[in-house]
C-alpha cells in the first residue's frame, strides 16, 4: 500500500475537490440566505420597533426652566433679582480620573473641602446618563478665564450658565421674603416632577414659599437632537416656558431700612401697617442674616454660626417670636369689660397698689406699689394702672376675655402671606383644660387682664390688633402682597393672584357700643399726649395724634413681695419692652407693633422705636433721635 | 475529462474579443474578478464617506490603500504560483518567527499586543501569517497525495495550530479566527475523509470549555454579551443594541445617503470600521445590503470557479483557502453586526477603514489571479 500511496491520482484529486469546492459553495450560498433573512428580520419585520428606538436615542424632550418672577417693594424697587451666574460642572462619562481632575482644578480655581463634599454628594444622587453635577457656584471673571484657557486639560468639564436668585438688600428683607434654594431630596418626593424639570430652585421660606406657585411659571420644553454624548445638535421643536409672575409687596423698603436701623444691636421686631388696605409696610426681626448664602447652599460652618448665636438670627421674631403682650393689650381688654356689659363706662376702681380677689388673700400688684388712686378707664389706660384692669378681668372672667381677644386676631394666624407665622396662645377654659388638664381659676383671669400668664402672641398679632383699633373694628387683612404685574390691554396692572389656600376673610369686630370707642381710642391718645400718659415722653413736640399703648412683658416670674431690679438680673431676664400705636387717630395711616428684648418698659425704649417709624411715614423723617441708632 | 479541457479559448472569444482577451491574458488579471473589486470599493469609498463623518480625509487615506492594494495585487499577480510554493515554507517561517517578535518586542494599544514598531512605521505580523499559513498548508499538503494522511493531517494541524495560539495570545481573536479558518478550509478541500471531520467535530465541541478558561476576560464578556445584549445595555451591549438599530431603522429604502441619525450623531460605535454595514444598513436600506451582498457573492463564486478550474492541487487549495477565507470575514463581519455571532474585531473586507486589512485582501487576489492566469496558459 505504501508505494501505492506515494502515486498522486491528478484526475481523481481534481474530482475530489470540485465536489468538496461545490459543496462549500452551497454552504456559502446557504450562509448568505441566513444572513439575507437577517437582515429582512431586521429591515423589515422589525422596522417600526427599531424606528422607534433610533428616534428616541435621536430626539429628546429637554425642559427649559422658567424664569423666576421678581419681587418689588411697593415703590418698584427690586427686592429679589435673578442673576446670571456661572458653576464649573463636571461630566462623569467623560471624566477618566475624578481626583486628578479635581486635584486639577483646585489648583486652577478656589474648591473648599466643602464644595467637594457637596459635589459628591450630588454625584451619589440618581441622575441621568451625560447630566453634569455642579463643583463651584459664582465664579469669578478671572476664574472662568482661568477655566477656559485650561479647558483642553479637563475632558469633561464645563462652565455653565445659570440664573441664581440675588437679594441686593441682604439680610434687610429675609424675615419677610424668605428666600430660595436648591431642591432638596425631600421636597423632591412632594414636588410635581415635570413642572419642576429643569427648575434646580424652591422657595424656602416667607414670601418666596407662599407665592412658589405664581413666582415659578411654568416650564417650557424643546424637542432637540442629540449625539450619544447628549451635545445638543440642533432644536427640533420648542414651547418656550412662561416666567414666573412678578411681586409687588406693599413693603417699603426705606421704611424697612430705617425701621431695622432701630434695632440696630438689639433684638426685636417691628411690624408696621397700613390700617386701610391691611398692607405690611415693614416686617423687621433683628438680628437677621443674608439669605444670598442659602441660595446655592450654605456650608456648615456659616450655618453652625447662625444656628448657635445666643441672638438667634435664623429666628423669625416678627412673626413666629410668642411674647407674653403685656399690657399693649389692655385696649382690648378695657373693650372687652365695657362691651360686654359687665362694667358701665364711667366703672371706678381704687387702686391702692394692689388687688386682692378675697380681702387678705392672694395680692396681685400694681406695676406701681404705691397705687394709682381712683382710677376710671381713661386713666387706667394712660397710667396703665393694673388694678384697674384686674378688677374688670376678675368681674367679667375669661370667657369674655377670650371672645374679644379672639375677634382682635390673637391666637390665630389672619395675615395672607406669612407662611411661618405663629397661632400663640389663646387662653380659655378648654384651651386650659386640653392643654394644661386643669380648670381655669379666677387667677387666671386676673394675670390674663394685663396680658400675662398664659396669653402668648407675636409682634404680628400685635400690629394686627392695632389695625382693628384703628380702624375702630373694621377687618383688612394683613399682607405682604400688594399684587402681581400682570398686561393686559390697558398697559401693566396690578391683579390679585388665584392662590388654592386663600385664607377665608375675619369677621368685623361687632361692637354693642359702637360709641365706646371714641372714649377708648381717647384714653389711648392720652397714653402719648395725655399729662400723665406712660409714653408722654415721645409725645412731645410730636406734629400728629398719635394713639398708642405701652407694654412690659416680664421674662422671669418675681415673686410674692421680691423687688424688681433690672440691674441686679441678668440683661437676658429683663423683661421686653412693647408698644403698639396707630397715627394720626383720625384717618390712620398707619398702625404699628414694637417689640424690643431685655430692654425694660414699654415707654422708654419700644414707644421711642414707633415714634421714628411714624415720623419717617407719615413726615418723611428719616433722621433717627434715638441714642443707641443714630448713625 | 469533459470537453472544456481541450479549449483553446473561451466559447464564442473567437468573435469579437480575440484581440482584446489575448493582450489582456498577458496581464495575468482576471477581468470579471478586477471589475467586481473595483466595484466593491468604489461602494466601499461612497459609504465611508458618509461613515467617517463626511470626512475627505478618510476617503483619501482609504482610496489610498486601496491604490497600493492594486499596485501589490498586479505585482503578486505576476509571480509564478511554483515561486510561491517553493517560498511558501520560507514566509511561514519568517511568519512565525515574527509572531514571536511580537510577543517580546511588540507594542499595542487597549491591552493587545499586535504590531512590531520598526523605523518609519509600525508592521502587523499577522497580516503576513494571513497569507503565509495558506500558502504553507496547501504546499505541504499538495506535495504529497490526496486525501491527506492522518500523518499529514496531524502536521498540517500542527502548521496552523502555531500561528493561530500565538496570535489569539496576542490577544486578536478576530485575526486568529481567521487565520485558522484558511488553513482549515485547506485540509477540508483537500478531501480528508469524512470521519476525521466527524472527530474533529466532536473534539472541537469537546474544548470548548478549554477556549473558555483560555479567554481574555474582555474576550468572555463579548461571548456573554452576544448572548444577552440587553443585560448592560450602556455597557457591552451597546455596539450591538445601536448596530442593530441603525440596521432596522434603515428599512427597506433606507434614511438616504449621509442621513442616518445612528451613524451620523455618534450612536454607532465603530461606524468607518467594522461596524460600517449598519451604516450601509441604516441609509442605504435592504437594497444598499443586498447590493453589497450580490457583490460578495459573485466574488466568490468567481474565486471558486478559478479554484475548481486550477492547474494543480497547490494552486486549487490555495485558491479555494482564499476565497473561503474572504467568505468568513462576510460572514462573521455581518453576522456579528447583525447580531447573529458575538463581537470579534473582523473588518467588513474592502468596506472597513483600515489599512493592512485591505492591503492583504488584495494581496490573496493577487496571488489568486497569479494561480488563474497559470490555469489559462494551460489550457491556451
Amino acid at each position: 500500500m505504501a508505494p501505492f500511496e506515494r502515486i498522486k491520482d491528478y484526475s481523481e484529486e481534481r474530482a475530489t475537490f470540485g465536489r468538496r469546492a461545490l459543496l462549500a459553495l452551497f454552504l456559502v450560498c446557504a450562509v448568505f440566505v441566513i444572513l439575507v433573512v437577517r437582515i429582512y428580520y431586521l429591515q423589515v419585520v422589525e422596522y417600526e420597533r427599531y424606528t422607534a428606538i433610533s428616534e428616541r436615542n435621536r430626539v429628546q424632550l429637554q425642559p427649559v426652566p422658567p424664569r423666576r418672577g421678581l419681587i418689588y417693594d411697593r415703590n418698584g424697587v427690586l427686592l429679589a433679582d435673578n442673576q446670571p451666574t456661572f458653576s464649573v460642572t463636571l461630566l462623569r462619562e467623560e471624566i477618566r480620573n475624578m481626583e486628578e481632575t479635581l486635584q486639577g482644578l483646585a489648583d486652577l480655581i478656589e474648591i473648599s473641602d466643602r464644595d467637594v463634599d457637596r459635589f459628591r454628594q450630588r454625584m451619589q444622587q440618581r441622575r441621568r446618563p451625560y447630566e453634569t453635577v455642579p463643583l463651584r457656584f459664582r465664579l469669578t471673571d478671572e476664574e472662568i478665564a482661568r477655566l477656559a484657557v485650561n479647558y483642553h486639560r479637563f475632558p469633561g468639564v464645563q462652565v455653565e450658565a445659570d440664573l441664581i436668585r440675588y437679594y441686593p438688600y441682604g439680610s434687610s428683607l429675609v424675615h419677610a421674603l424668605g428666600y430660595v434654594g436648591r431642591i432638596n431630596e425631600r421636597e423632591l418626593e412632594h414636588l410635581d416632577p415635570v413642572a419642576y424639570a429643569g427648575s434646580n430652585y424652591i422657595g424656602k421660606l416667607g414670601i418666596e414659599k407662599f407665592y412658589e406657585s405664581v413666582l415659578h411659571g411654568r416650564v417650557g420644553w424643546q424637542k432637540v437632537e442629540t449625539n450619544a454624548r447628549g451635545r445638543v445638535l440642533r432644536i427640533l421643536e420648542r414651547e418656550d416656558p412662561v416666567p414666573g409672575e412678578d411681586l409687588v409687596l406693599s413693603l417699603d423698603l426705606r421704611l424697612q431700612q430705617f425701621a431695622e436701623s432701630l434695632l440696630e444691636g438689639k433684638r426685636g421686631a417691628i411690624v408696621a401697617i397700613e390700617p386701610e388696605t391691611g398692607g405690611i409696610l415693614a416686617l423687621v426681626s433683628t438680628p437677621a442674616y443674608d439669605p444670598n448664602l442659602f441660595v446655592t447652599g450654605i456650608s456648615s460652618a456659616d450655618y453652625n454660626e447662625l444656628r448657635d448665636s445666643r441672638d438667634l438670627p435664623l429666628f423669625n421674631r416678627a412673626v413666629r417670636g410668642g411674647y407674653p403682650p403685656g399690657s399693649t393689650i389692655k385696649p382690648v381688654i378695657a373693650m372687652a369689660a365695657i362691651d360686654s356689659r359687665t362694667v358701665p363706662l364711667g366703672h371706678r376702681v381704687f387702686d391702692p397698689g394692689y388687688f386682692e380677689i378675697t380681702p387678705g388673700g392672694r395680692r396681685y400688684r400694681n406695676w406701681r406699689r404705691s397705687g394709682h388712686g381712683w382710677t376710671d378707664l381713661n386713666s387706667a389706660m394712660a397710667q396703665s394702672s393694673d388694678t384697674w384692669f384686674y378688677d374688670v378681668g376678675y368681674r367679667m372672667g375669661i370667657d369674655h376675655m377670650s371672645e374679644y381677644l379672639e375677634m382682635f386676631g390673637f391666637g390665630q394666624v389672619t395675615a395672607l402671606d406669612t407662611p411661618e407665622a405663629i397661632r400663640g396662645v389663646l387662653p380659655s377654659r378648654e384651651w386650659k383644660r386640653g392643654a394644661r388638664g386643669e380648670p381655669w381659676y379666677p387667677g387666671d383671669s386676673v394675670n390674663l387682664s394685663i396680658g400675662q400668664g398664659y396669653l402668648v402672641a407675636t409682634p404680628l398679632q400685635l400690629a394686627t390688633a392695632a389695625v382693628v383699633l384703628a380702624n375702630r373694628g373694621t377687618w383688612v387683612q394683613p399682607a405682604l402682597l400688594q399684587g402681581v404685574l400682570q398686561e393686559n390691554d390697558d398697559g401693566i396692572v396690578l391683579a390679585r393672584p388665584v392662590l388654592a389656600e386663600d385664607a377665608t376673610p375675619m369677621p368685623e369686630v361687632n361692637v354693642r357700643m359702637p360709641e365706646l370707642w371714641a372714649p377708648l381710642i381717647q384714653s389711648m391718645v392720652d397714653v402719648v399726649h395725655g399729662p400723665i400718659g406712660t409714653a408722654r415722653a415721645v409725645g412731645r413736640g410730636m406734629q400728629y395724634e398719635m394713639a398708642g399703648k405701652t407694654g412690659t412683658a416680664q421674662v422671669i416670674g418675681i415673686a410674692q413681695d421680691a423687688e424688681y431690679d433690672a440691674d441686679a438680673i441678668d440683661e437676658r431676664h429683663r423683661d421686653h419692652a412693647l408698644f403698639i400705636a396707630f397715627a394720626p387717630v383720625e384717618n390712620p395711616k398707619i398702625a404699628v407693633a414694637v417689640i424690643v428684648e431685655n430692654t425694660g418698659g414699654g415707654s422708654s425704649t419700644a414707644a421711642p422705636v414707633a415714634r421714628e417709624v411714624m415720623d419717617a411715614w407719615l413726615l418723611d423723617d428719616y433722621t433717627s433721635q434715638l441714642e443707641w441708632a443714630k448713625r | 475529462m469533459s470537453n472544456r479541457d481541450f479549449q483553446r479559448t473561451m466559447p464564442g472569444a473567437d468573435v469579437h474579443f480575440q484581440s482584446p482577451a489575448s493582450w489582456w491574458s498577458y496581464t495575468r488579471l482576471d477581468f470579471w474578478m478586477l471589475v467586481l473589486l473595483f466595484l466593491l470599493c468604489c461602494y466601499g469609498l461612497f459609504i465611508l464617506y458618509s461613515a467617517s463623518g463626511q470626512d475627505m480625509v478618510y476617503v483619501t487615506r482609504q482610496a489610498t490603500r486601496m491604490l497600493v492594494g492594486l499596485v501589490v495585487l498586479i505585482v503578486l499577480a505576476q509571480i509564478r504560483p511554483r515561486a510561491y510554493k517553493s517560498l511558501a515554507p520560507w514566509f511561514y517561517v519568517a511568519g512565525v518567527l515574527l509572531l514571536v517578535a511580537v510577543m517580546l518586542f511588540g507594542v499595542g494599544a487597549k491591552g493587545a499586543q499586535r504590531w512590531l514598531a520598526l523605523p518609519g512605521f509600525r508592521f502587523q505580523p499577522s497580516e503576513l501569517m494571513k497569507l503565509a499559513l495558506p500558502l504553507m498548508v496547501a504546499a505541504y499538503l499538495a506535495r504529497n497525495t490526496l486525501p491527506p494522511s492522518f500523518r499529514h493531517l496531524l502536521a498540517s494541524l500542527i502548521l496552523i495550530a502555531i500561528p493561530t495560539a500565538l496570535i489569539m495570545r496576542q490577544p486578536d481573536l478576530g485575526t486568529s479566527l481567521l487565520i485558522a479558518a484558511s488553513g482549515i478550509f485547506i485540509i477540508l478541500l483537500s478531501g480528508v475523509l469524512w470521519r476525521y471531520i466527524f472527530l474533529a467535530g466532536v473534539a472541537g465541541a469537546a474544548a470548548l470549555p478549554v477556549l473558555w478558561m483560555g479567554m481574555k476576560e474582555y474576550q468572555r464578556q463579548r461571548v456573554l454579551t452576544f448572548l444577552n445584549p440587553e443585560s448592560d445595555p450602556l455597557g457591552a451591549g451597546w455596539n450591538i443594541i445601536q448596530s442593530k438599530t441603525a440596521i432596522g431603522s434603515g428599512g427597506i429604502s433606507g434614511k438616504g445617503w449621509l442621513q442616518g441619525t445612528q451613524s451620523q450623531l455618534n450612536f454607532l460605535p465603530e461606524s468607518h470600521t467594522d461596524f460600517i454595514i449598519a451604516v450601509i444598513g441604516e441609509e442605504l436600506g435592504m437594497h444598499g445590503v443586498l447590493i453589497l451582498l450580490l457583490l460578495y457573492i459573485l466574488i466568490i463564486v468567481r474565486g471558486v470557479m478559478i479554484a475548481i478550474n486550477a492547474e494543480d492541487s497547490f494552486a486549487r487549495l490555495l485558491a479555494g483557502s482564499i476565497t473561503l477565507t474572504f467568505f468568513v470575514y462576510v460572514m462573521v463581519n455581518i453576522g456579528m453586526v447583525t447580531g447573529l455571532l458575538p463581537v470579534v474585531g473582523v473588518p467588513l473586507p474592502m468596506i472597513s477603514y483600515g489599512g493592512t486589512s485591505i492591503v492583504t485582501l488584495m494581496a490573496g487576489f493577487g496571488i489568486l489571479m497569479s494561480l488563474q492566469a497559470q490555469s489559462r496558459k494551460l489550457r491556451r
